[in-house]
């Protein structure tokens, strides 16, 4: 039986043993693979070591401190693999989780479309089974990563005369083919990390439906749930320390071409992280105000993270997902923006400023302009009341207006 | 105190409104931001020759209309609504101001009339790269030599720093403190010894500038070493004209927010129906409400010269600015991910909001001057 201690010893050992900062990355990745310690909380079939998520901890805590390259994570490469370990088949697991972990595969979740956002059960995009072959057809937007990605997670209709739930399917889409167009979006920060995606005649061979034509809803469940738990807004910082060697270098070409969307997240979810520095180098510390509104957001963010923790250990000792997930997106929220109220107050005339004139080269100002985007992006901090309401409180469900068959459920005219 | 509008004002208003829909629609906002100057020099002119706009509160002697902060109030609501990119914040609210408090008659009316017709472009530097807006923060300095006064050290967050022709300094006598040994001075803006740079600023509509001083010739406005008062009352009326501004920014957002939820359909029904979505938009028009009431107030105040005004500025100030960051947060909230993008239209006012936070000082500051000034 593993514990804490045993497990943290053999990562030592491992890694003593192992790592190698000049190693390539695509081959330590591969042997994270192999071996089962770059991902130890999957299946021991599938590149893990079937431990728990709080023992993963500690390893993950040991590959810090020895400052050794992970299995790539960043994105919808970690919520595609947590919907495939869930529902997919082993064809599925065989040809794409190797690839998510060596950072070969890069993934994006085409869910959202420009008729159904907060609605996503509304898609109208639409997947025809046409000589053994499903053809699509529609469009999605607010894609994150399309622009990289070789392999996209799709929503789409195949029933029209089901109501809307039960009418859809989920398919993993190869993004590199004729019939699929990647349009890039600006956002308001500046970066262009999502996109609008096109689908005329896009092709899908029948072995890509993931679970059951019918069954994209549930399907879907599960990506969404991964991507609430994920965001529970302590994450922050990247790593620093003297990292030199080749697989140091070869990680930073890759943050800096297919991990690029994502450069702006530790932003958007506020950098709690920054807080109480900037506050000292600023002298702004010493104000009893800004103390007070430092001090909030820190009990925020702190109750933020046992709770977090708290839902970790329940889902570690075998009790079932729930949707308490939920929590800690509302609670990302609250902290993001209470970030934004505190770098200002710390921050003071400064704060009008952007790029190399601001504060830090412009961080400062990229929390003040992506902050809205953490109330969004994954489902509105609306919705996830909606869910906290209904699926936690037990509330009873608003009165519906979109049951019976879906072409019959009015929506939006989209042009 | 009355403070509801006449029948005169309003007409005016919707003058304002008019013209302000025609030549600064957000395509031609989005133009103009992204170029160095930041304005158009047809459309100011247009300002000028149509509406009279730069002359608005500067008295006929000097070349004005000869109104009062009230009027001022109502153009830049317009102005805030519109985002209208103009160097008018800097030339008409604080150069013109600082000019009528702090100057001489003959330098009056050597100065006011070009300003009045949109000519001569005029800005006020007070703020330092310390970012405070209290005196204390005032370190330039005006050492005599010759006949005149030489200027040394740095203006930083100058609005229209770059293109404007004149410059309003705010400069101490060496080892002078406090409310002491202020005075302001002009300076063409290309003299000898000024180097200006252009700063980005998070919102791009408001062009920001960095100048620096060495040893450069500049006149005194009024009287040496006693440019306190004109200084305080310079920036209590940029900030009441900055809350105006403010309501009318969140008035846009509102009512950007709330034709979006009556269109949007989500679950077979307008989004607008949610009461999650219903009620954001009720507390919304509350704040915007509330922040009006404020800043119409203080504008009165200041039209009849009230003893209040300084604490009436802050209140104004502090009440705008939270209810448009507020308003600009929830309305991008209600576009949902359209909300987020760079050709959604929210973003412009939001960044505006964000700088218009701490443009003349935050909330908290504010706040905290409201307590002062009310005697506590
Ligand atoms: C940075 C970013 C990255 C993203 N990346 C991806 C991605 O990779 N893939 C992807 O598929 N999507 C992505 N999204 C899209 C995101 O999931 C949607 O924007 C979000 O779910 C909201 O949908 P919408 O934009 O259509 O807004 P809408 O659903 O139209 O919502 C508009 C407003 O109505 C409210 N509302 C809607 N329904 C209700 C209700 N029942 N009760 C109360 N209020 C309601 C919402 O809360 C919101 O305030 C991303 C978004 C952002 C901002």
């Amino acid at each position: 039986m593993a514990n804490e201690e045993s497990v943290r010893q053999a990562a030592r050992e491992w890694l003593q043993a192992n790592w190698d900062p000049e190693a390539g990355l695509l081959d330590w990745r591969n042997k994270l693979a192999d071996s089962g310690w770059g991902v130890p909380h999957w299946p021991v079939e599938w590149y893990g070591k079937g431990l728990s998520a709080a023992l993963s901890a500690v390893i993950e805590e040991e590959f810090v401190s020895a400052n050794a390259v992970g299995v790539a994570k960043t994105g919808i490469r970690m919520l595609a693999a947590a919907t495939l370990l869930e529902h997919g088949s082993d064809v599925h697991k065989d040809q794409f989780l190797r690839r998510i972990l060596t950072g070969e595969d890069t993934w994006c979740q085409l869910f959202s479309e420009p008729g159904s956002g907060s609605d996503l059960a509304g898609a109208t995009t639409r997947a025809d089974l046409i000589e053994g072959r499903w053809v699509i057809n529609g469009q999605k937007v607010w894609t994150t990563s399309a622009h990289h990605a070789q392999y996209g997670l799709l929503l789409a209709r195949t029933n029209w005369d089901e109501p809307k739930h039960q009418g859809l399917s989920y398919f993993v889409l190869p993004m590199d083919q004729a019939g699929v167009e990647v349009q890039p979006l600006k956002q308001m920060n500046g970066h262009a990390s999502f996109n609008q995606v096109f689908f005329t005649d896009a092709v899908i061979p029948p072995e890509y439906l993931v679970s059951t034509e019918g069954n994209g809803w549930q399907v879907a469940m599960t990506t969404l749930a991964h991507e609430r738990r994920g965001a529970d807004g302590v994450r922050g910082a990247s790593k620093a320390g003297p990292r030199r060697g080749r697989i140091y270098d070869e990680e930073r070409a890759e943050t800096e071409t297919v991990m690029e969307p994502y450069k702006w997240y530790p932003q958007r979810a506020g950098r709690v992280d920054l807080v109480a520095k900037r506050a000292e180098a600023t002298g702004t510390i010493a104000d009893p105000y800004v103390r007070q509104e430092i001090a909030k957001l820190l009990i925020l963010a702190k109750s933020a993270e046992w709770t977090a923790h708290r839902a970790r250990v329940a889902q570690q000792e075998g009790r079932p997902q729930g949707p308490e997930g939920s929590l800690g997106k509302l609670a990302a929220s609250n902290i993001a923006r209470a970030c934004a109220h505190v770098h200002t107050l710390i921050t003071g005339t400064d704060a009008m400023l952007t790029g190399e004139d601001s504060p830090m080269e412009g961080t400062i100002a990229e929390i003040l302009v992506s902050v809205p985007a953490t109330s969004i992006a994954g489902g509105t901090d609306e919705i996830q009341r909606n869910i906290i309401a209904e699926r936690v409180l037990g509330m009873p469900k608003e009165p519906r207006f979109d049951t019976g068959p879906f072409r019959d459920v009015p929506r939006n005219i989209v042009t | 105190m009355n403070f509801s509008f006449t029948d005169e004002q309003e007409l005016f208003r919707s003058g304002v409104q008019r013209f302000l829909k025609d030549k600064s629609p957000t395509t031609e906002v989005r133009r103009l931001m992204a170029t160095d100057t930041g304005y158009d020099p047809e459309v100011w002119r247009q300002l000028s020759d149509d509406l009279g706009l730069q002359a608005i509160q500067i008295p006929e002697l000097y070349g004005g209309a000869g109104f009062g902060p009230v009027e001022l109030g109502i153009v830049m609501e317009e102005l805030g609504r519109s985002l209208l990119c103009a160097p008018y914040f800097s030339s008409t609210v604080l150069a013109a101001n600082a000019i009528l408090n702090a100057g001489n008659e003959s330098q009056k009316l050597e100065l006011l009339p070009d300003i009045a017709s949109g000519q001569q472009l005029a800005t006020v530097a007070v703020t330092e790269p310390n970012g405070r807006w209290d005196v204390d923060g005032i370190q330039c300095t005006a050492s005599p030599a010759g006949g005149g006064f030489r200027l040394n050290g740095t203006k930083s967050f100058v609005l229209d720093g770059c293109v404007a022709i004149l410059l309003v300094v705010v400069a101490r006598k060496p080892d002078s403190t406090g409310e002491d040994g202020l005075t302001f001075f002009t300076l063409a803006g290309d003299a000898e010894g000024v180097t200006r740079r252009a700063l980005q600023g998070m919102d791009p509509t408001r062009k920001l500038a960095r100048i620096e001083f060495h040893n450069a010739e500049a006149l005194p406005l009024g009287d040496v070493g006693n440019g306190y008062p004109a200084l305080a009352k310079t920036l209590d009326q940029a900030v009441v004209a900055l809350a105006n501004e403010m309501v009318g920014g969140t008035q846009a957002l509102l009512d950007s927010a709330v034709a979006y939820a009556k269109m949007r359909v989500q679950f077979g029904r307008a989004i607008g129906s949610f009461q999650a979505i219903k009620h954001k938009c009720a507390d919304m028009l509350i704040d915007v409400e509330l922040a009006k009431s404020a800043a119409y107030y203080a504008a009165q105040a200041a039209q009849e010269d009230d003893p209040e005004v300084p604490a009436l500025a802050s209140l104004a100030k502090v009440s705008a600015s939270e209810a448009y960051m507020r308003t600009a947060a929830n309305c991008i909230q209600i576009h949902g991910g359209i909300g987020f993008t760079w050709d959604n239209d929210t973003h412009l006012w939001y960044k505006r909001a964000k700088s218009s936070e701490a443009l003349l000082g935050l909330p908290s500051y504010h706040r905290e001057l409201l307590m002062q000034r009310w005697g506590y």
